[in-house]
């Protein structure tokens, strides 16, 4: 993910967005209007619970079996017409494709919205090979004119609102029509416009996938807006890259999936289009099909057994839209296509923690625990998260003072005698206080917390002392 | 019934009104509660910021502390979700320990869980007349699922208005060491639930934990809200004047 390169840390960066007041407001509007509708949509559903843990079994049972349905999608895709490539990582996946796409001789391609190649950074791959590649999902194409980054799943110009996407459209598209106002109607039928007459001429598409049927090796895209469909069926060479975890054993497993997905993502009881395809049809849609499936750090995460629930995800952004904390900062502060709780949990994994976001990730959340909640496949994600805090801690390098202070600390409070004699000493810390009784400023780290909450002053005598001095100590 | 009561080292400390609180409201309701002084800490903050090994003797010390114990009732729903969740994994390989641990945390409660499901009351007989609003605490509500335990309690006080809290089920960003760690979002969540207290026009706020109190009362007083925070123990056992 090049782009990402040289992000600072969470902190950093939530920091310049929680005071940014536009991102702000279209955050909260946005995230507001979606989780209320999902909580109601989810609701209609008295199964609910049921097909949750179904799906969590589904994907547990696939993930412990790739040896079996990987090989097998191979095969049924092969049988099929199609050609499967494997990619080891980002560079391999973008090479893949960069090959694919000058042996079909085009130098543009049209994509549906696909998180592997944002992952593997595709589009800058494909550019530098001089292959422009056209993102075709309203939000995509947005964020693509206004060079900037998505900063969520499903929603990805969910920081922009309908005044600066007016505004970039009347400057970046040059077939805008005149007189363009901010009326989303109008909007999208501009964007509309624009992306029908590359649809028509593009000879290659490129995807990814939501599922893969290793039975049939077939392949299921979920999408709201035809993009997707344009995309899949008119190009005459057509190339999905698809991480392994995709992978499902068989259409009966799809049927629960696709009861989950659209209710978590868009909080609909069924998605406007999916578009399902196995290998080639002649004379019907792409006559060249390739499929190009990809780890890039999906094994190694597989090999952690509190980690790997992450790779259950279908990304559907539930956790996204109930985050207290991605509410307040937008997704560009994760540093990752990959935003948000599941984000924080993911990235890590998939990347490492060697850079300053991928290490700040896991402490990146109050363990609230609305996105466990909001989960169709129950992923976890605090029990991840504090379990990347602990190896975080275990690594030698990092947190040098914290570990002297988390070190003393935990030897005062597994003791009673201790932790008696450090109330003592604390129990002069009420002299700090002011008349208020509250202390408004303390030094550094702890100024962390008065520099926007007072302290509460300690009591002359804590709840121990009271109770041995009224009470006896005798037990 | 044997009660042993543990404060969390959080009461302990900084807010001892909770814990005589807890004592009062059992020993008006007829029962006898009992302080093990070896009792310290059940390692929460340590775990969740990744120092497990430092937070796996506390969970040893606190399953030596309780488990003589019928029932052990804590002031801090968050800490009870400590324990029940947690020990177990902070036991580990050590089967003993293991073994305590099993048979000592389904006996720790929350006092709101304690009060409605294990001693069945919900009119605990108090006397408060206030305005009060009720924050549920995200442990509490997700890990411990505490349900409308609270509120009932609250609605058996006599004199007392609640009020509903808007967005209540929203963190109010204290999150333990995420307070310092991620402070300008843990400020930014605050000040939404102070925004959504003040629109409630309660003058106090309540809650099963005084760790969040502690966050949502910081910043109440720094912004001279007038609005105050108490433990729903605090509340529970407030009596007649007369």
């Amino acid at each position: 993910m090049p782009t990402y390169l040289g992000m600072p840390a969470f902190p950093q960066a939530a920091k310049k967005a929680v005071a940014d007041s536009q991102l702000r407001r279209n955050l909260t509007h946005a995230t507001t209007a979606i989780r209320t509708k999902r909580a109601k949509a989810v609701g209609e559903l008295d199964d609910w619970e049921q097909l949750r843990q179904t799906a969590k079994a589904i994907k547990d049972h696939t993930l412990a079996n790739l040896g079996t349905y990987l090989p097998r999608l191979e095969e049924n895709v092969t049988k099929a017409g199609g050609r499967v490539h494997w990619a080891r990582d980002a560079a391999e996946a973008n090479a893949i494709v960069t090959d694919l796409v000058r042996q079909a001789g085009a130098d543009k391609v049209v994509k549906v919205k696909s998180m592997a190649t944002q992952e593997t950074g595709l589009n800058e791959a494909l550019a530098a090979a001089g292959i422009a590649a056209i993102e075709t999902d309203l939000a995509e194409l947005i964020v693509q004119l206004g060079h900037d980054r998505p900063s969520h799943i499903l929603v990805p110009a969910i920081h922009r609102n309908r005044a600066e996407i007016g505004e970039l459209f009347r400057r970046t598209m040059d077939d805008a029509p005149a007189g363009l106002t901010d009326d989303p109607p109008r909007l999208t039928a501009a964007a509309r416009q624009h992306l029908r007459s590359e649809f028509l001429a593009a000879t290659v598409g490129i995807s990814g996938a939501n599922f893969a049927i290793a039975g049939t090796g077939s392949l299921v895209v979920v999408e709201s807006e035809g993009n997707g469909r344009m995309c899949l069926t008119l190009p005459d060479t057509l190339i999905s890259v698809v991480g392994i975890e995709k992978v499902l054993p068989s259409w009966r497993d799809l049927e629960v999936f696709l009861a989950l997905l659209p209710r978590s993502s868009t909080a609909e009881r069924m998605n406007p289009y999916t578009t399902i395809w196995s290998g080639v049809t002649p004379g019907d849609g792409p006559q060249d099909f390739h499929l190009v499936l990809l780890d890039n750090g999906r094994t190694d995460t597989l090999a952690d057994a509190t980690g790997r629930q992450a790779l259950r995800c279908i990304r559907c952004s539930a956790c996204l839209n109930v985050c207290p904390v991605y509410e307040r900062t937008g997704g560009h502060a994760y540093g990752s296509p990959y935003p948000g709780p599941i984000g924080a949990i993911l990235s890590p994994q998939l990347r490492g923690v060697g850079s300053a976001i991928d290490a700040s990730l896991p402490f990146a959340s109050s363990l609230c625990g609305a996105c466990y909640e909001v989960c169709p496949v129950a992923i976890n994600i605090p029990e991840v998260l504090v379990e990347q805090r602990a190896r975080s801690v275990a690594d030698g390098q990092k947190h040098y003072s914290e570990r002297i202070v988390f070190g003393a600390s935990g030897y005062v409070l597994r003791s009673p005698r201790r932790l008696a004699a450090a109330q003592r000493v604390a129990s002069f810390g009420r002299h700090l206080a002011g008349r208020s009784g509250r202390i408004r400023r303390l030094p550094p780290p702890l100024s962390a917390w008065t520099d926007t909450r007072d302290a509460p002053a300690p009591p002359p005598e804590s709840f121990r002392a009271w109770w041995a001095r009224t009470r006896g100590t005798g037990q | 019934m044997r009660i042993g009561l543990f404060v969390t080292c959080l009461t302990d400390t900084l807010f001892p009104d909770t814990g005589k609180a807890v004592v009062t409201l059992l020993e008006r309701l007829g029962h006898q509660v009992e302080f093990p002084m070896a009792q310290s800490c059940c390692g929460q903050m340590h775990f969740n910021t990744g120092y497990r090994r430092e937070a796996a003797p506390m969970a040893r010390g606190f399953a030596a502390a309780f488990g003589g114990y019928e029932a052990v009732v804590t002031p801090s729903a968050s800490c009870a979700a400590m324990v029940r969740e947690y020990h177990p994994v902070l036991a580990g390989g050590d089967a003993a320990l293991a073994r305590d641990v099993a048979a000592l945390t389904p006996r720790v409660h929350d006092l709101a869980t304690f009060l409605t499901g294990v001693l069945g009351v919900t009119d605990v007989g108090a006397y408060f007349p206030h305005r009060v609003t009720y924050h549920p605490t995200c442990h509490s509500l997700r890990l411990l699922r505490v349900g409308d335990a609270p509120l009932r309690l609250l609605r058996g006080v006599r004199g007392l208005e609640l009020v509903d809290l808007p967005e209540a089920e929203t963190c109010c960003g204290f999150g333990g060491t995420f307070a310092v760690k991620n402070p300008d979002v843990s400020a930014a969540m605050c000040a939404d639930k102070v925004a959504a207290i003040r629109q409630s026009r309660a003058e106090v706020v309540c809650a099963g934990d005084n760790s969040c109190l502690m966050h949502i009362g910081g910043a109440l007083s720094r912004m001279r809200t007038g609005v105050r925070t108490m433990h729903l123990a605090e509340i529970l056992a407030s009596g007649d004047a007369a």
